[in-house]
């Protein structure tokens, strides 16, 4: 039975949107259930699709009014489960705003709507000679609105930056119903940066209705390589060796040897036979530039005990490259009936460190760990294989991918790099930060969202009560409504 | 200028809090307006005792860096303790294999630069202003010639230590480039002249410092002209670390693009870069006259101005016609300019408000970062700023009694 809050904001969506960007069906419902972290699962009470951003903001302003819970949700790959709806709140999709608005060369921007595909904006700038840089590898079905709530990098970011590194303007719908413009096309907008807390703040603070991103001039000269090694820790002393050079790569991806079995088995990739690790290095630049880094990125493989060096010089090639690395995540099925995807950042110079530690780990417990990472930056992305029909092998992959999550922190890491804190993350936030840190962070949800409605749950393990705020809804604060917290 | 004075027992206070406390002298004073005490912590915890004592005395503080931009922006309604950070002057760590350093943020850009210079690296920001803290730099979030190819502080900035208002020292973001957990408090702080907490340390990603450099100039005396040279390195294959405009009140002006990286590479794209700037390109090795530093004197009226890379044309010409003199990153969108001392008020007024009707119309905005105070008093130094409202929640969040820099941000925040 829906609470009359939620029929509320179900009777404005129903007087505004058209029939089919309104869903209360159950069995319709449920297929909205997860994000690209399928294993947290929770059927929101009802589902909009707005086809622009008056309709969006008038569905959140109606949430606003009543109290409700909503979430936003782009094309729903995320792998923190930063999209999981709330099962008495509104889940707002993204999906019908799909309109590239504007691709201006001269200004080196684009105005993009959030549902527009990452790869899109790419593809409507390449006549241009133009790019949009952050490449998730998800890039072909994920969303710039998605993109923005994770702060989303990729392969390349390593060279160039994240997200919010090439999103300088939005018009954002508040968790009040409030439409504002932050930043502009225009950089170093006077005031806070509210864009730069904004992005990556996983849906909690609002809604991005439109996005003016940076494109990047297309690279005169691409060349990627392959390259054999025989261990991680010689893969490990090779970037070491390149970074040191004063060479920034637009990529440096690592594989060991499990993650290299899976690939092969998936994509028949045809990596190097026998190699401990492969590095997959990517640079790119004016030609003349490139020429000459790529010589010594040779000469320092080779040094560093590289035994099988590949380079492709065309796109046709460059694909099969990275065909096997981009496939990884995925092949791991081939070897394994199930795996948990970890996302872990170290310093770069820790890693043999700590993929021993990883080794010692997987030793001890039994259970088999793939490894596939950014190695130019120390993004892990170890993968956790385990059986789920055998009794205790999902807790024991659980307590190996926490484990590791804990190694990052020792090292000075981080507990995500590019997947997000979501609802998979929030209990090892505390980990990581003090709780004066955090109750400072959620100072900034206060201010743009009193009520704690916008994805709420999210991120932090425990809400921080924000207090009256003047001229704002009265009564009972939500969480104190629903049992959830107690004002002292 | 009267000083600002303190009761007995609020002094005492913040005597207690920091073993280095004193009465003020007139050269303290920021926009005018001289402190009660000054107070220079020698740590974070010695800051968070000054605040915290300053909160239960219901004191109003001024965080200092090296006060090279301390004018910059309104004065503050009241500054009852000048809280000076210049003590906090450590590089606190150098990771050269990560290309991390974490510094405090009294320590002065240059220093910093001279430590980490030692391995071969820098901290991709231009010293604009001599002798320059990190935490000013953050507070004000200033940037040079070299934001074309690296960004600015929030592209380098990846983890930051403040004390809130209240005292509660908070750390955000952490010692690796890539992380997104948790929100990027460092993002709200760059830029916010100490209004919404006071900066201890900061950690940042580095650059390795290129093997070669060379300018590559032309002259450039018709507006239309100088956007077509600039349009011309951008969309080539050059990949400039720099493209800046020197447009002075009246005469000839330039462009100046610079070239970093390995010595051919340098060479070959400066060549590139020549063929397209014409037969008047000259190629030098020294920075351009003026360099990286801001085209005003003391007593000018100093503007930033932003504007979409299109609009460039437009900016210098209504700079030419108010007789401004400009530089800036021609190839960011970004340029400062300077209404010379001895304008009137009147002129200055006029001046501000024609080049941010342009700026406006360029997607930008026009700033009054300092000015003489008969100027800064009449002109809206900010110009209109979208989502003050929001703005204001964030710093009632911060700082609910306003105890930080009281006035001088947007809004009258």
């Amino acid at each position: 039975m829906p609470t009359p809050a939620l029929s509320a904001v179900a009777a404005v969506a129903d007087r505004l949107l058209p029939a089919d960007g309104v869903i209360t069906d159950h069995a319709r419902l449920r297929t909205y259930e997860c994000d690209g972290l399928a294993h947290y699962r929770v059927t929101p009470a009802l589902v909009v699709i707005p086809e622009d951003a008056e309709q969006l903001a008038a569905v959140v302003r109606a949430c606003a009014e009543q109290g409700v819970p909503f979430v936003a949700r782009g094309s729903g790959t995320g792998l923190s489960g930063g999209a999981l709806p709330h099962a008495e709140g509104v889940l707002i999709v993204t999906s019908k705003m799909r309109t590239i608005h504007a691709v201006r060369r001269d200004d080196q921007r684009a105005v993009v709507d959030p549902g527009v595909i990452n790869l899109d904006v790419t593809k409507a700038a390449t006549p241009e000679g133009y790019y949009y840089a952050p490449d998730p590898s998800s890039q072909q079905i994920c969303s710039i609105g998605g993109n923005v709530a994770e702060n989303s990098g990729g392969a390349h970011c390593l060279k160039y930056g994240f997200t919010t590194n090439h999103v300088l303007g939005a018009d954002f719908v508040t968790a009040d119903g409030d439409t504002v413009a932050l930043g502009g096309a225009a950089p170093d907008s006077p005031g806070y940066d509210l864009l730069g807390a904004v992005v990556g703040s996983e849906g909690t603070l609002g809604i991005v209705t439109s996005v003016t991103v940076r494109l990047v001039r297309l690279p005169e000269e691409v060349r990627t390589l392959l390259v054999g090694f025989e261990s991680t820790d010689h893969a490990g002393a090779a970037t070491s060796a390149i970074i040191a050079a004063g060479i920034v790569p637009a990529a440096v991806e690592m594989m060991d040897a499990l993650a290299i079995e899976a690939a092969e088995a998936a994509v028949q990739c045809n990596y190097p036979e026998d190699a401990g690790a492969v590095l997959v290095i990517e640079l790119d630049g004016a030609a003349i530039e490139v020429e000459q880094e790529f010589a010594e990125v040779e000469r320092l493989c080779h040094d560093n005990g590289a035994f099988e060096l590949r380079v492709a010089t065309d796109p046709t090639e460059r694909a099969l490259i990275w065909r096997g690395r981009k496939s990884a995540f995925a092949a791991v099925g081939r070897i394994s009936p199930d795996y948990i995807v970890q996302d872990g950042v170290i310093p770069r110079t820790a890693l043999p460190e700590v993929l021993k530690a990883i080794s010692d780990l997987s030793g001890t417990s039994g259970v088999r760990v793939a490894n596939v990472f950014h190695a130019g930056d120390g993004n892990l992305h170890p993968l956790v294989l385990f059986d789920d029909s055998v009794e205790g092998a999902g807790d024991a992959a659980e307590k190996v991918s926490g484990a590791i999550l804990d190694l990052c922190i020792e090292h000075g890491g981080s507990i995500t790099g590019e997947h997000g804190v979501g609802m998979d993350k929030s209990k090892y936030m505390p980990r990581m930060y003090t709780d004066e840190d955090l109750d400072t962070m959620q100072l900034v949800r206060c201010a743009f969202d009193p009520q704690s409605i916008s994805n709420p749950g999210k991120v932090f393990p425990t809400p921080r009560l924000c207090g009256e705020v003047p001229g704002r809804r009265k009564g009972a604060h939500p969480l104190q409504e629903a049992g959830l917290a107690e004002v002292f | 200028m009267a000083a600002t004075t303190l009761d007995r027992t609020a002094r005492e206070a913040v005597a207690s809090a920091c073993a280095d406390v004193r009465d003020s002298e007139p050269a303290d004073h920021v926009g005018g307006v001289v402190p009660g005490l000054v107070a220079r912590p020698a740590d974070t915890d010695q800051v968070a005792e000054v605040l915290r004592a300053a909160a239960a005395h219901g004191l109003t503080v001024v965080p200092r860096g090296r006060g090279t931009k301390l004018s910059w922006g309104l004065p503050p309604t009241s500054a009852d303790v000048l809280l000076d950070v210049s003590a906090l002057d450590r590089v606190v760590g150098h990771a050269a294999g990560d290309l991390i350093v974490v510094t405090q943020a009294g320590t002065r850009l240059a220093d910093l630069q001279q430590v980490v210079g030692g391995g071969g690296q820098r901290l991709a920001l231009d010293e604009t202003v001599s002798g320059a803290s990190i935490g000013g730099t953050l507070a004000t979030n200033a940037s040079g010639a070299r934001r074309v190819a690296t960004g600015t502080a929030r592209d380098l900035l990846i983890g930051i230590t403040v004390v809130r208002a209240d005292g509660v020292v908070a750390k955000a973001g952490g010692r690796v480039v890539k992380n997104v957990a948790g929100y990027d408090l460092g993002k709200l702080l760059i830029g916010s002249f100490g209004t919404l907490a006071v900066i201890t340390e900061a950690v940042f990603r580095l650059h390795p410092v290129p093997v070669a450099s060379r300018w590559v100039s032309v002259p450039a005396s018709d507006p239309a002209q100088a956007q077509q040279v600039v349009q011309a390195v951008l969309h080539g294959q050059a990949v400039p670390s720099a493209i800046e405009v020197e447009w002075p009140a009246d005469g000839q002006g330039a462009v100046h693009v610079l070239l970093e990286g390995r010595e051919d590479g340098v060479e070959g794209r400066a060549a590139t870069v020549r063929s397209l700037l014409g037969e008047a390109a000259t190629e030098s090795s020294d920075d351009p006259a003026g360099g990286a530093t801001y085209p005003w004197d003391d007593g000018d009226t100093c503007l930033k101005l932003t504007f979409v890379l299109s609009a460039l044309a437009d900016v210098l010409e209504t700079a030419r016609e108010t007789g401004l003199h400009l530089r800036g990153s021609a190839g960011a969108g970004v340029a400062y300019a300077a209404v010379p001392e001895g304008s009137s008020v009147e002129a200055a007024q006029d001046v501000v408000r024609r080049i941010r009707e342009t700026c406006t119309r360029a997607g930008g905005s026009a700033v009054v970062l300092d000015a003489p105070a008969s100027v800064k008093a009449t002109v809206d130094p900010w110009g209109p700023v979208p989502a003050l409202d929001l703005m204001r929640r964030v710093k009632d969040q911060f700082d609910a009694d306003h105890r930080l820099s009281p006035g001088r941000f947007v809004g009258e925040i």
